[in-house]
């Protein structure tokens, strides 16, 4: 029996799907994006000055003593970061996720301030406490317990002191994974534990602790990952002790006269370097990525720790003076004292600071405007990508979803200075010339931005089921159709979550901006940086409080702190 | 390449002799263009372009004032500085260039022998102002009248009052190698600063490289700029300042703080610092006319009055009180030398402190 369908006599007005434009035009923005600097670097790596096929600047690599010791050091450096950051993260993950410890919301919105402080910030502002002889740190324990002059409790400018400023700044990212870990374990297995006679601390030890260890794990892999490049601390902190890391070699290499390829080799470990532990975690944790544990939230159990809070919450925020509150105060000070490291009194106190920021440098508002143009277009534009890569990936609305979806994450895998370098090769020179405009720095900072952007919307995707996108493509919407007006509103807490996760990230960005930035597009980072060289502290600690102001402002603007990303995307 | 007879030796003698001598060296080379008087049609021209980009290697503090000072005289006109290290400014001007990036109007930089090497890509615009060539001795000025010289100095040593007693304190050089200084010294780079690549060659020619060797085991703190040894030295943060600039630590002791400067036995490096106007520049009547400022005796006398730096210019008065550059022995400055002899300098500077 033939049934006519409507459809045969009336044909729809054919829409246009722009599904394999936005692929293509995807594809292609994230081959510019990555592969053309990758692609440069290698290049450069294995040629000499002449353009003549080497080895040579990599057997300079392993044979030049001034190499090997920045690898070393970097080694050194990145295993402690990344022990520490556990040590101290993991309690307080457990603490803030699984006790009854007063003030957690607290405790997580502190640990959210020392993730937007800038590291290179809060090295300086370290200087100013612990150098061995003026550090505020210092006089005031000289002055308590009597010790002589030219002694000193804490010296920053030292390996131990390096290890621990690239610590502070660090732990937040471990804490994060532990807290969301410790977050889903469900209660229904601590129940379980329970109602089988486990007590309290048995059930602790057996159950949840070892669901939380591929976190901890994970955690350690991203504190080495990032104290291994990092630019801005050891820069500040190492380079007056007289040591260099591997990003401040590579950095380096730019003096005059600079030897690209020298740089290009150097960078190779680094990146080396990520992907094999980018793997290893990959292959630790599965393919889940960063959600360690599946299953429905149950209610976490609290364990109740009765007197213990009180250590507990002592152990916490002695933690947080580290990163937040002593740094903090630090610049403070140095911003309405004459001298830099001596405690405002009425003796000295002054405005010079403040007016000499803001009325006589002369780099200050163009520095300021740049950041704030390159903040805004790159964590708008880069929460669009994010969204579209992060709708097409979990849809698999097009073939090829998966090499979108690869491709952004790649990123992740080139350190920031490291991708500098590349962008540095490639858009130096024709046909794409782009140094020297904002353009260059709005590649970079997106790049970076990216791959975490994209695996937050990722996952808030994956939390928003298709029933009603599906309506909408059965009532003759096109997807882009259906993600504007359905997709999109429904996402819109991670959406502005994204937003400032990626506006942060470009206000504390050094390590690519430092190679990349000209006089007429500087940012606020490289004009502290600069400032640090010439030891111009109270203008730091103006601007550096500013930068903070911005930083904080329009966080709670956009969204009233979130836990940042990730703990409040997988709650949604 | 032929290098014209540029020598600043003597440079000390002729400094001194040239406040006396001074009107004698108003003859000015065939090479150099005519003297530019500042006329109203080059200060509307200047207004005009409204702005004036100025890549000065120089204390931040020291230069803006300047160019607050030059806004006040010439309103509608905004100087805005890039600034950091000579040596560091050298490859950044580089760098720029290369990718046809051409921002600056004016550059000033404490590194003598970038202006050889500029004057030799032609990167600079032939300009004397009138006050250069009638008051400022030859040795003064390049005898083609792309620059001249803006500002002059010494790298000098430094103690902190409150942690050396007088009589403790370092003489000379060689002193620094004592061991009771192990740990005690600040000490900027000469991949950075022009001030301190210039001091490097100076006492390496005088004191051989050994020194530097020796100094290396002192356990310096090593900072970036020539303006940062004064200013950890007045923070107390090191006893000792190896080397930096006596500007600024007269600076912080006419304001009180407790810092002193040491002129060294051996004769303190001499760092003279030229400007330029760049033939690329976008601003190029502001920038003549920033130039004629800075060269004029207002402007000198502003900058020496403010610094404590020394001008080229006779007319320029010591402010009472300071020791004016006759009277401190220095060493001889050489920027075609040091030109030849950068990049090996810190190549040997590194191998002997770490970075």
């Amino acid at each position: 029996m033939a049934i006519a369908l409507p459809a045969e006599s009336a044909p729809r007005p054919h829409k246009i799907d722009l599904s394999w434009p936005i692929l293509v035009l995807f594809s292609a923005v994230l081959v510019v994006l990555i592969v053309l600097p990758m692609s440069w670097l290698f290049y450069y790596s294995f040629v000499d000055r002449t353009g003549a096929f080497t080895l040579g600047n990599f057997r300079t690599l392993v044979s030049d003593q001034s190499f090997v010791d920045p690898l070393i050091t970097t080694v050194i450096l990145a295993t402690s970061s990344s022990i520490f950051c556990c040590l101290v993260a993991a309690p307080m993950g457990w603490l803030v996720a699984r006790t009854d410890m007063p003030l957690r919301r607290t405790v997580r919105a502190l640990v959210t301030a020392s993730f937007v402080t800038p590291p290179f910030l809060g090295a300086i502002a370290w200087e100013l406490l612990a150098a061995p002889n003026s550090g505020l740190i210092n006089k005031a324990w000289r002055a308590i317990s009597g010790m002589p002059q030219d002694e000193y409790l804490f010296n920053i400018y030292s390996l131990p002191g390096l290890i621990f400023v690239v610590s502070c700044y660090t732990f937040p990212y471990v804490f994060v994974l532990i807290a969301n870990a410790l977050d889903r374990i469900p209660g229904d297995l601590e129940d379980a534990s329970s109602v089988l006679g486990g007590r309290t601390w048995t059930t602790a030890r057996r159950v949840t602790i070892p669901l939380a260890l591929p976190a901890l794990l994970a955690g350690a892999l991203v504190a080495f990952l990032q104290a291994m490049t990092l630019f801005g601390s050891p820069a500040i902190l190492a380079i007056p002790a007289g040591f260099h890391t591997m990003t401040t070699k590579i950095w380096s290499l730019f003096n005059y006269p600079p030897k690209p390829e020298l740089a290009a080799a150097a960078s190779i470990p680094l990146l080396v370097l990520t992907i094999a532990l980018l793997r290893a975690e990959h292959r630790i944790l599965g393919r889940r990525g960063y959600s360690v544990v599946g299953g429905k939230q149950g209610d976490p159990r609290l364990v109740r720790l009765g007197w213990l809070n009180w250590v507990a919450l002592a152990f916490v925020f002695l933690v947080l003076m580290c990163p937040v509150f002593l740094p903090y105060g630090a610049l403070l000070n140095a911003t309405f004292s004459r001298v830099a490291t001596t405690l405002i009194w009425f003796d000295n106190f002054t405005l010079h600071n403040i007016h000499f920021v803001f009325f006589e440098l002369s780099a200050t508002k163009l520095a300021v405007q740049n950041t704030f143009i390159l903040g805004v277009w790159s964590a708008t534009v880069g929460t669009i990508m994010a969204l579209i890569i992060g709708y097409l990936t979990t849809r698999r609305a097009i073939a090829g979803h998966r090499t979108l979806g690869f491709l952004a994450t790649a990123p992740v895998a080139i350190p920031g200075i490291v991708l500098g370098v590349g962008l540095f090769l490639s858009y130096a020179r024709p046909p794409f010339v782009l140094y020297g405009t904002l353009w260059i720095l709005f590649l970079a900072f997106v790049t970076i931005a990216l791959p975490a952007a994209y695996q937050q919307m990722q996952s808030a995707f994956r939390s928003v089921h298709t029933d009603l996108e599906d309506a909408g493509r059965i009532l003759g919407a096109t997807r882009l159709r259906t993600l504007r007006d359905i997709t999109a509103p429904l996402l819109r807490t991670s959406v502005l979550a994204t937003w400032c996760f990626i506006f942060v990230g470009v206000i504390r960005e050094l390590s690519a901006a430092i190679m990349l930035f000209t006089s007429e597009t500087k940012v606020i980072s490289v004009l502290i940086f600069d400032l640090n060289e010439s030891g111009d502290l109270g203008a730091i600690s103006v601007l550096g409080l500013l930068m903070l102001a911005i930083t904080f402002s329009v966080v709670i603007a956009v969204n009233r702190i979130p836990g940042f990303g990730g703990v409040r995307l997988r709650n949604t | 390449m032929q290098r014209r007879p540029f020598t600043r030796r003597g440079v000390l003698k002729a400094s001194a002799g040239a406040v006396a001598g001074a009107l004698a060296a108003t003859q000015v080379k065939a090479a150099a263009p005519e003297p530019a008087a500042v006329t109203p049609a080059l200060i509307e021209a200047a207004k005009k372009e409204g702005k004036v980009v100025w890549y000065a290697a120089m204390d931040l503090p020291v230069s803006e004032r300047v160019a607050r000072s030059f806004e006040a005289k010439y309103p509608g006109i905004a100087v805005r500085i890039e600034r950091t290290g000579s040596e560091r400014q050298f490859q950044r001007l580089a760098q720029e260039y290369t990718a046809k990036i051409y921002a600056p109007d004016i550059i000033n930089a404490s590194d003598a022998a970038h202006f050889v090497a500029w004057k030799r890509n032609g990167w600079l615009a032939p300009f004397v102002p009138e006050e250069v060539a009638r008051f400022y001795p030859p040795e003064h000025r390049d005898a083609d009248g792309l620059y001249a010289t803006s500002r002059v100095y010494v790298s000098s040593l430094g103690y902190n009052t409150n942690l050396v007693k007088a009589e403790d304190a370092p003489r000379s050089f060689m002193d620094l190698l004592h061991p009771r200084w192990l740990g005690k010294m600040v000490k900027a780079h000469p991949a950075y600063s022009g001030t301190i690549m210039t001091a490097t060659f100076q006492i390496a020619r005088e004191l051989g490289w050994e020194y530097f060797e020796k100094l290396g085991k002192q356990k310096v703190l090593q900072v970036q700029s020539s303006v940062d040894p004064p200013k950890k030295l007045a923070l107390g943060e090191r006893a000792v300042m190896a080397d930096g600039n006596d500007f600024n630590v007269i600076q912080f002791k006419e304001a009180g703080q407790p810092v002193e400067v040491v002129y060294p036995a051996e004769g303190a490096p001499l760092i003279v610092c030229p400007n330029a106007v760049l033939k690329a520049a976008p601003n190029p009547n502001a920038a003549r006319l920033f130039q004629s400022y800075l060269f004029s005796r207002e402007g000198q006398q502003a900058l020496c009055d403010f610094a404590a730096q020394h001008s080229a210019h006779p007319q320029v008065t010591e402010k009472p009180g300071r020791t004016p550059l006759a009277k401190i022995k220095v060493m001889k400055d050489d920027p075609v030398a040091v030109e030849a002899q950068a990049e090996e300098i810190k190549a040997r500077y590194s191998k002997y402190f770490g970075v």
